[in-house]
């Protein structure tokens, strides 16, 4: 395995079990030290306190709960109500296919982030509503990306087949259509995870992602912004971190789509 | 032609109109009431409600919809419900400040993505490449709301050379559109690359070759000459992104654009003053959206006949 393949995969690794084992852990998240305030690093704490002397290694791994399971959650919302809508609105292409393709339009015409911000904004904090927020604005991407794909595979002979066997619609999107369109979209995925890392990250930073006392890595540079002269650690640490994971979560998807994406290994 | 650009224009109010309908009707069915933030909760019951009916709250959703868009018409956008001033004053006043950020990012971006993505095209599969395009990975992969601080950190706290925020003077200018413009070199040079390798295999540049042209006549005269039209394109699909980021940058350096008034308003409550900021970034994506797309059936005559 080359180390293209394997540093990505060891990152994403590493997120994946401190949000997991977290709650396992024996962490202080927000065990409040005044003596501690800003302390660069002590014995029992590598990376140092923040301005209120909580461990920022604590915090870390309870921000990497928060983007892990927004991420998550988010990707499989979308990937699953984007691909159903955008694959039906393929296959059965007539008017169902003409409102479903406006709607597209209508997200893809103006910045997602901007109505996540929004609409973060308008329903108030919290990691529920910045899901529902980010996933109002991913479901787009899988639906043009499945609706594309069906269309390109829908006149394949097993569908005609299934078609002439009488087989409902709902089994042949389901069994001989999604089959056949899932390498992009798992790469979209894949993708999807660096950018809604990102945009919960974003939304926490403007004040709209999680509370205190709870962490994301955004509100956590949020944090550090104010202290910046003096204790530049407390965004250096939450910001690396978000740096490597999205970094991991696009290399991977660039992995992923020279390997799976079968139209590239046809050319060669 | 004319229906060509009949139809754009068309689809792009039909999106404008839309956008401001999702937005409106986001706003008026979540709970927590306008009317309580600026009120206070000790406020008496008869004060509400004549608080409601000035503002026009008490009307059925679909009837205050209506209004909003006859007012939209006028282009009375209402008054916020902070300092009562009208919306429209408020963003003809932060507009300028998010004109020049952008556009200071955007020249950040072309200068620093124009020759990172000539030298990874001509270069290819080389050090220079690899090196390009790990840069070009790593700039994607740095929100800018770690950029911003870490500039400021580097420029501004370490090295003094700028200042940390505000917006006084060009020295002020940029660190912003550093941190704005970045993400966007980042996306842009890979265009250029892969649009510029497309354009390099050409049958006309191997006959410019062929010619024994310079290289460098080769690239510059033939190669990027061409492959600028679809950059320029994916350029204007990219100010979405620009515009967005400019909500977190702008936050970031107490820029005092429309990105700033987004936030503000989203933390006052103030609904008008948000509906507005969501409706003009949505509007002038669309408007360079659709310019981008006329521009584009002009120059290509297979794609505003349908055939593209």
């Amino acid at each position: 395995m080359s180390l293209r393949l394997w540093f990505p995969l060891a990152i994403i690794l590493s997120w994946f079990l401190m949000a997991l084992l977290g709650p396992l852990m024996a962490l202080d998240p927000n065990q409040i030290e005044l003596s501690k305030i800003l302390l660069n690093h002590d014995s029992s704490a590598l990376l140092g306190y923040d301005d209120l002397g909580r461990p920022l290694w604590d915090r870390l791994v309870m921000g990497a709960q928060t983007s892990f399971m927004v991420a998550i959650g988010v990707v499989t919302i979308s990937l699953i109500v984007g691909t159903l809508i955008g694959a039906v609105s393929g296959y059965l292409g007539g008017w169902f296919d003409h409102l479903v393709t406006r709607i597209i339009d209508i997200f893809l015409a103006f910045p997602g982030i901007l109505l996540a911000i929004a609409m973060a904004g308008i329903l108030g904090p919290g990691v529920e509503n910045v899901v529902i927020a980010l996933a109002v604005v991913s479901w787009v991407g899988f639906a043009r990306l499945s609706r594309a794909q069906v269309l390109s595979v829908k006149h394949r002979e097993h569908v005609q087949a299934a078609i002439a066997l009488g087989v409902s619609p709902v089994l042949i999107v389901l069994r001989h259509l999604l089959p056949l369109i899932m390498a992009p979209l798992i790469i979209e995925a894949t993708f999807g995870v660096a950018s809604v890392v990102i945009a919960e990250a974003g939304l926490s930073f403007l004040g709209l992602g999680v509370q205190a006392p709870d962490a994301s890595w955004g509100s956590m540079i949020r944090d550090g912004t104010r202290y910046l002269l003096v204790a530049p650690h407390m965004i250096l640490v939450p910001g690396i971190a978000l740096m490597l994971v999205v970094l991991a979560a696009n290399l991977l998807g660039d992995q992923l789509r020279d390997r799976l994406d079968v139209r590239l290994k046809n050319n060669r | 032609m004319v229906n060509f650009i009949a139809s754009r224009l068309l689809s792009a109010l039909v999106v404008v109109l839309g956008v401001s309908c999702i937005v409106f009707l986001f706003i008026h069915m979540i709970p927590g009431d306008p009317v309580e933030v600026m009120l206070g909760e000790s406020a008496r019951p008869a004060d509400r409600e004549a608080l409601r009916e000035a503002l026009g709250l008490n009307l059925p959703v679909l009837q205050q919809l209506q209004h909003y868009y006859i007012g939209l018409f006028q282009l009375d956008l209402g008054h916020s419900l902070h300092s009562s001033r009208p919306v429209l004053d408020l963003l003809i006043e932060r507009i300028p400040a998010t004109v020049e950020l952008a556009l200071a990012s955007l020249i950040v971006a072309v200068v620093i993505a124009f020759p990172l993505g000539t030298i990874a095209a001509v270069r290819q599969h080389t050090l220079w490449d690899q090196g390009a395009m790990g840069f070009a990975l790593i700039g994607v992969s740095i929100p800018n709301f770690v950029m911003g601080p870490l500039l400021i950190l580097l420029f501004s706290v370490t090295l003094a050379w700028l200042p940390v925020s505000g917006r006084e003077g060009f020295a002020s200018l940029l660190l912003p559109a550093i941190t704005l413009g970045s993400a966007l070199a980042a996306v842009l040079s890979r265009m250029v690359r892969a649009s510029l390798l497309e354009v390099l295999s050409e049958d006309y540049v191997r006959t410019a070759r062929a010619k024994g042209l310079s290289e460098w006549r080769v690239v510059w005269g033939h190669g990027v000459r061409n492959a600028l039209l679809p950059v320029i394109t994916l350029l204007g699909l990219q100010l979405g992104v620009l515009l967005g980021g400019a909500v977190i940058t702008e936050t970031i350096f107490s820029w005092p654009g429309i990105g700033q008034l987004t936030i503000e308003a989203i933390q006052r409550r103030d609904y008008p003053v948000l509906q507005a900021c969501v409706l003009l970034i949505s509007l002038v994506y669309v408007v360079v959206n659709t310019l981008t797309d006329l521009a584009y059936g002009w120059l290509d005559p297979r794609i505003r006949l349908g055939e593209g």
